[in-house]
């Protein structure tokens, strides 16, 4: 079997990027942080309703991957993808908007926080069907190697989907076919209230796809410089071989499943502990010690992410409603119109 | 000009004219290659073109389904074949939470130009598991259109418009269907079907017998029987099973102010009992009798012959259904 366990990284090592792209990601880090951090405020006000999955915690898997992989790929993610969509470049108040049932959304208010769709980003969903997305991403790859392109398809999903019989067929499709596949599996330990050891007979993800006659990588997912190198040469070994990988980014997420959780399946302490490898606070702080961030530059950057919420917000308040005479809309595709 | 063709012809010679005419269409199922389809309708396709067009899949009905969703959104324009509807249902999340809704849900930016087709349908004797008539569950579906080819024409003529159709669109062809022959005109033009509206099988006066698929022929052998008897019977075939052609259905109800649906379904929940509230819906007093229908008895779908028989719609059932409207 093709297993390449990489061990993490040193996490004091030292970061092997220019400083530009470094702070580049770290702000991203922290745009999803804060766009979080108000969505759960604006949950609570009401504003927000339906699920609301937050990413807190695992902002370096979106973040390290994502900047791995290019524009013309195509992405594949759950219903806990605000920060996919926002790294992929849909705007925060767009985002903002969906949230709100606002017309201004990606989807017009039809989808909400679970169902993020861009089209120019060639992000493909923002699917709450668990382990529904990867048959999907299979078929993006197919449908690129069938007319000689050159995207791959990255696919996000959760250490619970691994349990779904839709993994199993899609990695063996996937390997079968020789399919430009980017498996990217965000194990943060839970499916809900699930731990993984009690879902699965062997919880070592890597072997489970390294089965199927693929690579198999696992990085720290708490770590940027982890999660991006790794994605890389991952992302690499799919755009040489025309086949696919698979990478477990091992997370945690900080906050409950979705807002309806009492978190009474995991220890506060074990919450606490994986909050001190956060990944927003580890590498600003590596990045301090290397020269390659001042305060200054930390507190400016935090400071137009809360901005940029602010603004976002302000959009989604003053948002329209699509109105009910267009509740038949988009069932099918207009006449005319090519799909 | 005309020529005799079989069922499996037909949708065999349509298969064959989307893969030559479009580079995007490919067929995608299990045993649709080396094994030439399971009921032989892609027989020498590998040969002519090749196995990335004609795609053998593992026994992974959600994957491959999925995976033609993929492919449609990719670009492509897969014709995928579940081996039969029975099977179809473990790859009814990608049908139903994927296909069905990626337009709608975000917000028209995403459409599933795909077709998939499946046999349905019992008659054959393979048991309750082999003998599903589901399509009354596909029908329930908004985002989906939903056909029934039950003669040779639309056999041949419909597979073209639901490749062209910018949204999934799932063909339900009926098993005790495949051998039936009749006959085609030559030119290409007039093999295109409209699969937006119902046709007129047979044109009647007293009753609007309506029904679709493998039971369009029981319902057409049953018209005869009750012509011998001074009753004539229209026979509606729905055959755009969603969205349904509630115009035909009216127009012919109107007519004959008296109705018997027929559905290879179980009663329950069915396509029939759609089709009744629209009737009611619709064209209430012009009836002259309660709407009768005959649909599968409420049983899993025996084996023996007798017994399987007994289950299903037959021309008989249909004959009494109609006289007693006239009691
Ligand atoms: C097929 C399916 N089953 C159950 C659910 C309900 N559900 C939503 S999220 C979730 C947990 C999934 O966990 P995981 O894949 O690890 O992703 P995470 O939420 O941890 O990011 C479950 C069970 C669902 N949405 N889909
Ligand atoms: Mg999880």
């Amino acid at each position: 079997m093709n297993i390449d366990h990489h061990a993490p990284p040193p996490p004091a090592g030292p970061v092997p990027w220019q400083s530009d792209f470094a702070v580049g990601l770290l702000a991203d880090m922290v745009r999803i942080r804060r766009m979080e951090e108000k969505s759960a405020e604006l949950y609570g006000a009401g504003k927000i309703r339906g699920f609301l999955h937050l990413y807190i915690g695992e902002e370096a898997v979106a973040v390290g991957a994502l900047h791995a992989l290019s524009v013309e790929d195509n992405i594949v993610a759950t219903y806990r993808e605000h920060a996919h969509a926002l790294v992929r470049g849909m705007a925060m108040s767009t985002i903002m908007a969906e949230m709100y049932g606002r017309r201004e959304g990606c989807a017009h208010g039809r989808g909400g926080s679970m169902h993020l769709f861009d089209k120019a980003t060639r992000l493909f969903g923002g699917n709450a069907i668990v382990g529904g997305g990867l048959p999907l991403a299979v078929g993006l790859a197919l449908a690129a190697k069938m007319q000689n392109e050159n995207r791959i398809a990255a696919c996000f999903f959760g250490d619970g989907a691994v349990a779904e019989g839709a993994f199993h067929e899609s990695l063996n499709l996937a390997a079968l076919w020789k399919l430009p596949v980017l498996f990217c599996c965000e194990n943060n330990l839970y499916g809900m209230g699930t731990a993984l050891e009690r879902s699965e007979s062997q919880t070592d993800l890597c072997v489970k796809a390294a089965s199927y006659n693929m690579p198999a990588l696992r990085a720290d997912g708490m770590d940027i410089v982890a999660v991006h190198e790794t994605t890389k040469q991952a992302v690499q070994r799919v755009r040489e071989s025309r086949g696919p990988v698979f990478v477990e980014y091992q997370t945690y997420r900080f906050r409950a499943h979705s807002m309806f959780d009492a978190e009474l399946y995991r220890p506060k302490a074990e919450v606490e502990e994986w909050k001190t490898r956060g990944p927003i606070h580890t590498f600003s702080a590596r990045l301090k010690a290397e020269g390659k961030l001042t305060e200054e530059q930390f507190l400016a950057l935090d400071a137009a992410a809360n901005a940029e919420v602010a603004d976002a917000v302000a959009f989604a308040e003053a948002g329209t409603w699509e109105p009910v005479e267009d509740l038949l809309k988009d069932v099918h595709t207009p006449e005319g119109v090519a799909p | 000009m005309s020529r005799t063709l079989s069922y499996r012809e037909a949708m065999r010679e349509a298969m064959h004219e989307a893969l030559a005419n479009d580079p995007r269409v490919f067929l995608m199922g299990e045993d649709v290659g080396r094994y030439g389809g399971t009921y032989a309708f892609s027989k020498g396709f590998l040969d002519e073109f090749g196995p990335e067009r004609i795609r053998d899949t593992p026994l992974s009905e959600l994957g491959f389904v999925g995976a033609a969703i993929g492919a449609a959104l990719g670009g492509m324009r897969p014709i995928v074949e579940v081996m039969t509807v029975n099977f179809s249902l473990l790859a009814l999340d990608q049908i139903v939470n994927t296909a069905a809704l990626y337009r709608h849900m975000s917000g028209g930016q995403f459409s599933v130009p795909l077709v998939v087709r499946m046999t349905t349908g019992a008659g054959r004797q393979l048991a309750a598991q082999h003998s599903h008539s589901l399509e009354g569950w596909y029908a329930h579906i908004p985002g989906i259109k939903v056909l029934a080819p039950a003669t040779i024409e639309d056999a041949r003529g419909m597979l073209a418009p639901a490749l062209a159709d910018p949204d999934p669109v799932v063909i339900f062809e009926h098993a005790g269907l495949f051998n039936m022959e009749g006959d085609l005109p030559d030119t290409r033009d007039d093999l295109m079907v409209d699969i937006r509206s119902a046709k007129v099988r047979r044109i009647g006066t007293d009753v609007a017998i309506i029904t679709h698929g493998g039971s369009l022929s029981k319902a057409l052998a049953a018209a005869g029987q009750l012509a011998a008897e001074g009753i004539s019977a229209e026979v509606v075939d729905l055959r755009v099973l969603r969205p349904l052609d509630t115009a035909a259905i009216v127009a012919a109800v109107a007519k004959c102010r008296r109705a018997v649906v027929v559905d290879e379904g179980w009663k329950s929940g069915s396509l029939a009992a759609e089709v009744m509230a629209r009737i009611m819906e619709n064209v209430f007093y012009e009836l002259d009798a309660p709407v009768a229908r005959v649909c599968s008895e409420e049983v899993p779908i025996p084996y023996a012959k007798h017994l399987e028989d007994a289950a299903l719609p037959q021309p008989e059932k249909i004959v009494a259904a109609v006289k007693g409207l006239f009691a």
